[in-house]
């Protein structure tokens, strides 16, 4: 009996749990239809575990404030710990020993210990205020047991093992004295390095068992300004340190000396290379010793030394030259200089030299083939170990100018390789693959002109033939393909066999990164199918992208053009190129001398099926690319109906513009908010390949109410500039973007930003920090021309003179939000949803059906008819809405949405930290047959039944023939 | 999010289109005379227009806004009609689809600052000259003002608003202008209506209260009988597990 009654629990359970469920993804869909690639962020710190020989981790701490564990042999992720963004979260120093990884954290605001094995953390320490200098492990005995950090004004010893403080001091005349390192040599004391700057070095020597102060001296250095550019310490206790307008060396033995010993280049023998900065390197495989005597120095971009202090001397051990990179790595006791040359345009070398005698080890050359897409390599880490015989091999891994890592073995055999760039997505877009070679050959049959009809017939005939080749080729894969196991049918996809799948589910994901290096990846696996660097990429560039031409003009190869802009001077550079295969486009783009203002693309095109990117410069001059004359005809012929707006947030103007024929402009209305009290933050207008299908609802009562589908409407989001919780406010304004028309004014009081806004069909939906109640609110705006219309054919902002109706209603949003996008269909017929990106790392569907200002507060005949969902003012979060299920999505700042040759599907990909790609289907798959529906069932009912009919109207006919013999 | 607003992009793109459109016939009577007789104790301004044959802007003085400040805001106007010279280079202007403009100088409404403005810019719209040709000048003007009273946008339409190409013999229907004038703050927007909603649910609670007897489920209604039919579904179903599934299944179905 009990055991009925436990099943009976657990199928009602079942029921429960299958009828919430729907909208989520089955167990078995998981990774099928969706893919995350997680990332880094541009590397700072890394270093090798090699407290263990067989150990295959790459500890990595990145410029976004990210720390990392990699395999060594596949790249992928152990773990990945991310942190705050901003300088709270900025990792300042990561040092290592054994199986602990401490990091300094937030500008020496935090301590952290982790253990690397597991990536678990062992302790978190905060720090006494003040800003972080440097910090190093301090040994003594030979054993690693405390690190010594160091801030302006204060000197702290800390436990590795707990992180307890053992002690702290005060650092003297840190008023005057800016100290700038802390080194310890495995004797029991720690050294605190400060400079007067231009005029004497002090150094600080404390006692590692109490912290007294057991040495204090200053040291004469008019040359030097900052210690850990031009200093290093070698041997035991040399501060070595380099200055180039001296051109000289300069040794102080810590212990002993007051004075700095002066060693000009020029009897080594050396010179600087004009206007470069020398630096040092030295290099210290345990703390609890002292670091080597043997130490690098660079003297020009591709000019390193192996030097080594001897007795008092300073010998050169080996020049390389060239040598563009060189680094020191440690295997047992030995230590190796690994050092990278340029061999040719494609290639470089890298080979291993013995640090202490300078000679290269035999049988280390590896060869680093540059990628000639990709950037000039920036830093090499290096992981030596001993082989069997006590023989030093290594791998490497070469960071490049474009954040990538390659991780290389013996003889040059690439391992992996991981594109750090793409965790900055600035922008992206989806370009339709191309058609088959087959599919493009019968296109280009009606693209082509006629030439006689003889022809004609065999281009048709031969078209024909290829496609029949294509089929059989298909269906032997096919065939090939069924007898082997599942498992090993790969999908191979390069860009050769790119071609577009029967629904257009797989497209190509054009993707522009901060540092200036795009990518292209297939949507469907997320392989990287192209990449390109481009150099010389302005630090605070503003990108947009922009597709001139898609796949669908063949012979014409589709074409994107990328504006590249500063955003201090405004001067603009424009890279046009291929999105299917990433090459640089034949066609040069124009130069581009006054600062750009504004670009826009028109639905114009050229001969050549381009569509026109317009220009505004400063002077308010247009110039149009491509500029073909039949552009600057079509220009002119349109140019009293083409307008466009230019904002200025600084001085609050808004102001219209509209093309003369000579490609002038002329200001047509202007609206200036007073930016005394509020500032423009963000202006949103509707996406240029939205469909709107419906142009009305149908009410309860069967009649109609007609949407106000205004194509140049654009949504205007203000803040104010008083930021008290009770005055603060934030501004809506719905502006019409040819006339300058204010269409509604809006002021959500006691209501601060950030705000997300998404602008679509008739709706505009915000979100934003309600001060008053403390918490976070959506708002939705609908906008309606009332119970006629009063133009169905032709939407014209210069002749709607009535004013649209305006509903809006608020709720209760129960979390913070990153970003918010709408979703995005061919044809508009499918219901919308709203994409939601939360801090929490989900992607919530939110459907807009829930953002409806039409929601009754109190239910009606007429609302339930309507499918009106009764007002609830709070929002609430389904489990099940979110489309990324356990696929966490770190820092999402931007949703891209996508239609799909299906109308009941839209591609999605969220970028952040992490990417992740996925399909919605907003109103379920109404399009398509379930995976697992039944064709033999269907099939076989259908045959029954053909053949039942078949044999029943025989029956039938000699049932008849019988009675009329009768 | 793009900031960035001066790099924000918006493409349009206006398709000009001749409907047609039922004409109002216009009244020629000075609406907004009336408005003048009352008590005014605010600014006035001038309100320009300019329309010339090449587009440039050469802005002449139409007539005088009377804006009302304080708490709430009105506004009168009061303005000439049209001279015959502006009348028939109105008429030229239109026949060549060049713009009318108009603008107002940016003013503060607010009580504190109404004593004297300066000239820190204009606020400019247009309406095609046409539309006003063929509208009879019957213009909507509306002045925007934000939260503390300051004038941030100003717009005009016509009433019809196309133009279908008629045109207007009589001289005597472009001398008057019939306009139609407003001032619009903003509207506050509303917050979650949370009162209302708990009103409602503590109202649905107490029919609950009153009723028990109604408003049971339909669990709760019918248990004795889902019950044991449930449990003799089960037991067959975990007979068929173990014995013929097959049939089972093809009996359902």
């Amino acid at each position: 009996k009990a055991v009925a009654m436990a099943k009976l629990i657990l199928l009602l359970l079942n029921w429960i749990f299958l009828c919430c469920n729907v909208a989520a993804v089955f167990e078995d869909q998981v990774g099928k239809f969706d893919w995350r690639q997680q990332y880094v962020g541009k590397v700072r710190f890394s270093h090798f575990d090699s407290h263990m020989q067989s150990s295959k981790k790459v500890l990595l701490a990145s410029e976004s404030n990210v720390f990392a564990a990699l395999n060594t042999r596949t790249g992928e992720l152990f773990w990945r710990h991310v942190d705050k963004t901003g300088p709270e979260g900025n990792i300042d120093a990561l040092l290592q020993h054994g199986q602990d990884a401490v990091l300094v954290i937030g500008n020496g605001h935090l301590l952290r210990s982790w253990d690397i094995g597991v990536g678990g953390m062992n302790w978190e320490m905060v720090l006494d205020p003040g800003s972080f200098r440097s910090a190093c492990l301090v040994g003594h005995q030979g054993a690693v047991k405390h690190l010594a950090v160091l801030k302006k004004t204060v000197i702290s010893l800390h436990y590795l093992s707990n992180g307890h403080q053992k002690w702290v001091e005060n650092l003297p005349e840190s008023e005057t004295v800016d100290f700038q390192a802390v080194y310890s040599g495995g004797n029991g004391e720690v050294y605190a390095l400060g400079v007067v700057p231009n005029s004497h070095l002090a150094i600080v020597v404390y006692s590692l068992e109490d912290g007294e102060i057991t040495k204090q001296v200053s040291v004469e250095a008019p040359w030097l300004s900052s210690i850990p550019a031009s200093c290093s310490v070698i041997s035991r206790g040399l501060l070595t340190c380099v200055d180039s307008t001296t051109m000289s060396l300069y040794t102080l033995d810590l212990h002993l000396q007051l004075e700095m010993t002066q060693i000009p280049l020029q009897t080594l023998g050396l010179d600087v290379d004009p206007g470069f900065r020398p630096s040092l390197v030295s290099h210290q495989p345990n703390p609890a010793h002292p670091p080597l005597s043997e130490f690098l120095l660079q003297l020009g971009p591709e000019h390193h030394l192996l030097l080594q202090h001897n007795d008092g001397q300073i010998v050169t051990l080996r020049d390389y030259k060239p040598a563009l990179l060189a680094s020191f790595a440690t295997a047992g006791e030995k230590t190796v200089v690994a050092v990278m040359a340029p061999k040719n345009k494609t290639a470089c070398s890298i080979n291993l030299f013995s640090a202490e005698t300078g000679r290269r080890l035999l049988e280390t050359t590896l060869i680093f083939t540059v990628d000639p897409n990709g950037g000039k390599p920036e830093k090499l880490h290096v992981q030596a170990f001993l082989k069997k015989d006590d023989s030093v091999g290594y791998r490497v891994m070469v960071q490049t100018e474009d954040h990538t890592l390659t991780f290389i073995q013996q003889p040059g055999r690439v391992m992996w390789t991981r594109e750090e760039a793409l965790s900055d997505v600035v922008t992206m877009e989806m370009v339709d693959l191309p058609l088959t070679g087959a599919q493009a050959e019968l296109e280009g049959e009606f693209g082509k002109k006629a030439d006689g009809l003889m022809s004609m017939v065999m281009k048709r005939l031969s078209s024909q033939l290829i496609m029949l080749q294509a089929w059989i080729a298909h269906l032997w894969k096919l065939f090939y393909d069924a007898r082997k196991p599942r498992s090993q049918v790969k999908n191979d996809v390069s860009i050769e066999n790119l071609s577009r799948d029967e629904f257009n589910l797989q497209k190509m994901m054009v993707l522009v990164t901060a540092s200036g290096k795009l990518f292209g990846i297939d949507s469907k696996t997320g392989d990287i199918l192209w990449k390109h660097y481009l150099e010389n990429i302005p630090l605070n560039a503003a990108f947009k992208l922009m597709v001139q031409r898609t796949t669908a003009h063949f012979p014409h190869p589709p074409q994107c053009t990328l504006l590249i802009k500063d955003k201090d001077t405004g001067l603009a550079t424009l890279h046009v190129f291929n999105p299917i295969f990433g090459r640089r486009s034949q066609v040069t783009p124009p130069a581009l001398p006054q600062p750009i203002l504004q670009s826009l693309l028109l639905p114009l095109m050229d001969q050549d099926y381009a569509k026109v990117l317009l220009l505004v410069d400063d002077q308010y001059k247009v110039s149009a690319f491509p500029s073909t004359k039949n552009v600057l005809q079509q220009l002119q012929e349109t140019a009293s109906s083409i307008f466009f707006y230019l904002a200025d947030s600084g001085q609050g103007r808004l102001s219209g513009y509209r093309l003369r024929t000579d490609l002038s402009t002329e200001q047509v209305w202007e609206v200036v908010i007073p930016t005394e009290t509020q500032k423009i933050v963000s202006i949103k207008g509707k996406r240029s390949n939205e469909h709107v299908h419906s142009q009305g609802r149908v009410m309860g009562d069967r009649s109609v109410l007609y949407k106000y589908l205004n194509p140049n409407l654009l949504a205007v989001v203000t803040e104010s500039t008083d930021l008290h919780q009770e005055r603060s406010f934030i501004g809506i304004l719905l502006i019409d973007g040819v006339t300058g028309r204010i269409i509604h004014e809006a002021v959500q009081r006691k209501a601060r930003g950030p705000v997300h806004v998404v602008h679509s069909e008739n709706w505009v939906v915000y979100e934003y920090w309600s001060t008053k109640s403390r918490r976070n609110e959506f708002s939705v705006i609908e906008l309606y021309e009332g119970m006629d219309l009063y133009n169905s054919t032709v939407f014209s902002s210069l002749d709607r003179p009535h004013a649209p109706q305006v509903l809006q209603q608020s709720y209760i949003f129960p979390s913070s939000i990153s970003t918010m996008e709408a979703t995005l269909t061919e044809k508009g017929i499918t219901s919308r949803h709203l994409l939601v990106g939360l801090p929490s790392g989900g992607i919530l569907s939110l459907p807009k059906m829930f953002l409806d200002p039409r929601r009754p507060e109190v239910i009606s005949e007429q609302s339930r008819e309507e499918n009106l969902i009764p007002y609830a003012p709070e929002l609430i979060i389904r489990t099940e809405w979110f489309i990324n299920y356990n696929q966490t999505v770190s820092r999402v700042r931007g949703i891209y949405t996508a239609p799909s040759g299906l109308e009941s599907t839209c591609l999605v990909v969220a970028y952040g930290l992490d990417i992740y790609h996925t399909r919605v289907y907003p109103s379920k798959q109404f399009d398509v047959l379930k995976d697992d529906y039944d064709y033999m069932l269907i099939s076989s009912v259908l045959f029954a039944l053909f053949f039942a009919t078949m044999i029943s109207k025989r029956l039938a006919e000699v049932k008849l023939l019988n009675r009329a013999w009768r | 999010m793009a900031r960035d607003l001066s790099f924000r992009v918006a493409v349009l793109f206006s398709f000009l289109f001749f409907g047609f459109i039922n004409f109002v016939c216009c009244n020629n009577e000075r609406r907004v005379g009336d408005a003048l007789e009352t008590d005014f104790s605010g600014l006035s301004v001038p309100l320009e227009h300019s329309f010339e044959l090449d587009d440039t802007a050469k802005f002449v003085v139409r007539g005088t806004l009377l804006l009302k400040t304080g708490r709430e805001p009105s506004v009168a106007l009061s303005q000439n009609p049209l001279s015959e010279e502006d009348r028939v280079k109105l008429k030229e202007v239109a026949e060549v689809d060049g713009l009318y403009r108009i603008r107002v100088p940016r003013v503060s409404l607010q009580a504190d600052r109404q004593t004297e403005w300066q000239v820190d810019g204009y606020l400019t719209a247009f309406v095609r000259a046409c539309a006003m040709v063929e509208s009879h000048l019957s213009d909507v003007i509306t002045l925007h003002t934000d939260v503390s009273g300051y004038l941030i946008g100003v717009s005009i339409v016509t009433i019809p608003g196309a133009c279908r190409g008629t045109k207007v013999e009589d001289e005597v229907d472009l001398e008057v202008f019939n306009t139609t004038l407003s001032i619009m703050a903003p509207v506050n927007a509303p917050g979650p209506e949370t009162s209302l909603f708990l009103e409602r649910m503590e109202q649905e609670t107490e029919k609950k209260g009153k009723n028990p007897q109604e408003q049971k489920s339909f669990f709760a209604k019918y248990w004795m009988y889902i019950v044991p039919l449930v449990l003799f579904l089960m037991m067959s179903g975990a007979q068929d597990q173990s014995g013929g599934g097959a049939s089972g299944r093809a009996a359902a179905a």
